[in-house]
């Protein structure tokens, strides 16, 4: 991984090493939210959950704009199932058939219809 | 290891895997042909794959199902485009309700598989594209996949808990 890339992972798992932070992500993915609005759901200061919303905007997790008095934040899904980490993932589907394919063609596999090695 | 290279075209949506078998092409080519062997790979160990229907010629047809360790079914078809055994498959993959019938909207996978002799084994290519990245992501939504172990998998978990 290139020193951006590492860069970007430290503020990624720095940002999710929070339960407040997983919590207030969790919402937003699910919708627009404002400032205000969340800050009435936990038991600390709007200031708190103001810089709890700024780590996670610095971790590209979310994406915040302005209406009027209110800021209003909401979760990018794109930074969080980027391609490559969803081709990644795919990635384990066909490993997984290949490793059996294996299995089944190896001489190890004694009930294959055909010949054996 | 048979994975011997991967590649991720990420403008395309696109996953090639080449893997190399110890076994000729003729042999190979009867992981796909064959139903009985089909459903030994296809689906993980904890969704084993039964496969209802088998038609692999052009235009022809091949259904199945997953069961879940709860015993829940995932229905699935191919439509078959191109087969030229024991060489090359050309497939669409997609999701089907209980009856079989494909889903409206559900992700296709566009699927190929092309068999060649190797090192006196058989060099097998596999490709599947998603048309859009909409797509990829349902797919993966929809459970298909087994032991993601990518860092980012496991933070996937921890936001949908």
């Amino acid at each position: 991984m290139s020193d951006v890339g590492e860069d970007r992972a430290d503020a990624l798992f720095h940002a999710l090493a929070d339960r407040t932070r997983r919590d207030i992500l969790r919402r937003v993915l699910a919708g627009e939210h404002s400032v205000t609005t969340l800050a009435t759901k936990y038991d600390m200061s709007f200031a708190a959950v103001q810089k709890h919303v700024t780590v996670l905007q610095r971790a590209g997790l979310l994406t915040k704009r302005r209406s009027g008095r209110e800021q209003l934040a909401t979760g990018d899904v794109e930074a969080i199932r980027s391609v490559a980490s969803m081709l990644t993932e795919y990635e384990t589907v066909w490993r997984g058939r290949v490793a059996r394919i294996d299995q089944l063609l190896g001489p190890r596999q004694p009930d294959t219809t055909s010949e054996g090695d | 290891m048979p994975v011997i290279d991967v590649e991720k075209d990420l403008d395309n949506h696109r996953l090639t895997i080449t893997a190399q078998f110890a076994a000729p092409v003729e042999r190979v080519w009867q992981i796909w042909a064959d139903p009985r062997q089909l459903e030994t790979w296809w689906g993980p160990p904890t969704h084993p794959a039964t496969v209802v229907e088998h038609d692999l010629a052009a235009g022809g047809s091949v259904a199945y199902y997953m069961t879940g360790p709860d015993g829940e079914k995932f229905h699935g078809w191919w439509r078959v485009t191109v087969v030229e055994p024991p060489h090359r498959l050309q497939y669409d993959d997609g999701f089907a309700d209980a009856e079989g019938n494909p889903v409206e909207g559900a992700p296709v996978a566009h699927n190929s598989a092309e068999l060649t002799p190797h090192e006196g084994g058989t060099r097998m290519v596999t490709t599947s594209t998603y048309a859009t990245a909409d797509e990829l992501q349902k797919v993966l939504e929809m459970g298909a996949v087994e032991g993601a172990s990518a860092a980012m998998g496991q933070i996937d978990e921890l936001l949908a808990a």
